[in-house]
């Protein structure tokens, strides 16, 4: 097992050019765990990825979890969305977060799939809620909402009740049917 | 029923009825199907949130559905002739449920089981339908969150009832919408005060 700073100093001796700008993990302004996040720019996601997959001192064989957030109107934030890579190696029992920054118009984020292939379904639902494209996904479908809805309702511009996508709908009359 | 009301051959004091033939058809002629249809529906239980589990209740031994003709649950819209539409549904689904209701026979009802199939509920969000009315003829509304057995049961009693009143039509002729409301039976008492409460 290697601690949080190993595995970020690891990354740093190979990406000497990336600025990871490692920070703890904080709910609501406090340490959480002793996790560790590094930021990663959408052009170099998938080098390093694949290097901490491939790696043997790191080994993360796991992708935990794939998710966003839009940080619409957050204190302090440079970027409209972050999207979020929880790894876990089972070899070595540790775990690192990146996050990966993209900003509107058209936020899009190479697409995880070729690495892990369980990134798939988990990069459909962050494109239904969020509309990140993830670019060369084999089939970036909606996945949780229906077909013809055409918003991203997790994004924080998007209202509660919707649209009006709820009430435009077919109806079935006892004549119709 | 048939007994006394068009068994005048009867000679047992059981439940046992005799009956000429002709006088049976005739009874049904009089009737309409009415009469059979009322004691023997069977329900579709669309059951899609946590007021499926209160259905399953009315359908268990404690409750039992069955005293009211309405056991047999069905869950191909083809064999059967009730459709109890329980929980929230999301606008995905719906597509589903109207496919379901448009499978179902003539004659067909349709009850509105709990507050989120009725009105949404508390999911007033853009996924979820706010109620299924909206989208669907219903025939009988039954509140709570979710409703007791009980007053399920009185939501089927309240079918049979439709039915009773003589003025069995096909679903075209229904018309849309609200026909009923099942209120619930009992009172509560609701307590003044928190002295009352003890
Ligand atoms: S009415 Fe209440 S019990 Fe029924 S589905 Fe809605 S939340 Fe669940």
């Amino acid at each position: 097992m290697a601690t949080q700073q190993e595995i970020i100093d690891i990354l740093a001796q190979r990406f000497g050019d990336i600025d990871f700008a490692p920070a703890p993990l904080l709910l609501r302004g406090k340490l959480a765990g002793r996790q560790m996040h590094v930021r990663v720019p959408a052009g170099r996601l998938i080098e390093v990825l694949t290097y901490l997959r491939d790696e043997p001192r790191c080994r993360f064989e796991q992708l935990i979890d794939l998710t966003c957030v839009d940080y619409l109107n957050f204190p302090d934030a440079t970027d409209r969305f972050g999207v979020i890579y929880s790894l876990l190696s089972l070899t070595h029992n540790h775990r690192i977060w990146l996050k990966c920054f993209v900003n509107d118009p058209n936020p899009t984020v190479p697409t995880a799939t070729k690495i892990w292939k369980g990134a798939e379904w988990m990069e459909r639902e962050v494109f239904d809620m969020f509309g990140v494209r993830f670019e060369g996904h084999p089939d970036l479908r909606r996945i949780l909402t229906w077909d013809s809805f055409e918003a991203h309702p997790l994004r924080k511009d998007y209202p509660l009740r919707g649209k009006g996508e709820r009430e435009n709908y077919e109806v079935i009359s006892r004549d119709s049917a | 029923m048939l007994k006394h009301e068009y068994n005048p051959h009867s000679t047992s004091n059981d439940d046992v009825v005799t009956t000429r033939l002709d006088k049976l058809v005739n009874f049904f002629s009089n009737t309409g199907p009415a009469w059979a249809r009322k004691n023997s529906l069977w329900p579709l239980p669309f059951a899609t949130a946590c007021c499926g589990i209160e259905l399953m209740a009315t359908g268990a031994s404690r409750y039992d559905i069955g005293r009211f003709g309405a056991e047999a649950m069905r869950f191909s819209p083809r064999q059967s002739d009730l459709l109890i539409c329980a929980g929230r549904v999301a606008i995905k689904m719906m597509p589903v449920l109207q496919r379901i209701y448009q499978q179902m026979t003539e004659p067909k009802w349709v009850i509105s089981m709990g507050a989120c199939a009725s009105t949404g509920g508390v999911f007033d969000t853009y996924a979820v339908v706010q109620g299924v009315d909206q989208f669907l003829p219903v025939d009988v509304y039954v509140p709570g969150c979710p409703p007791r057995p009980e007053t399920l049961i009185e939501g089927v009693m309240a079918i049979q009832r439709m039915l009773d009143s003589g003025e069995l039509k096909n679903s075209a002729e229904r018309g849309r919408g609200l026909r009923m409301v099942v209120e619930p039976l009992v009172q509560v008492a609701v307590p003044n005060s928190a002295a009352e409460l003890r």
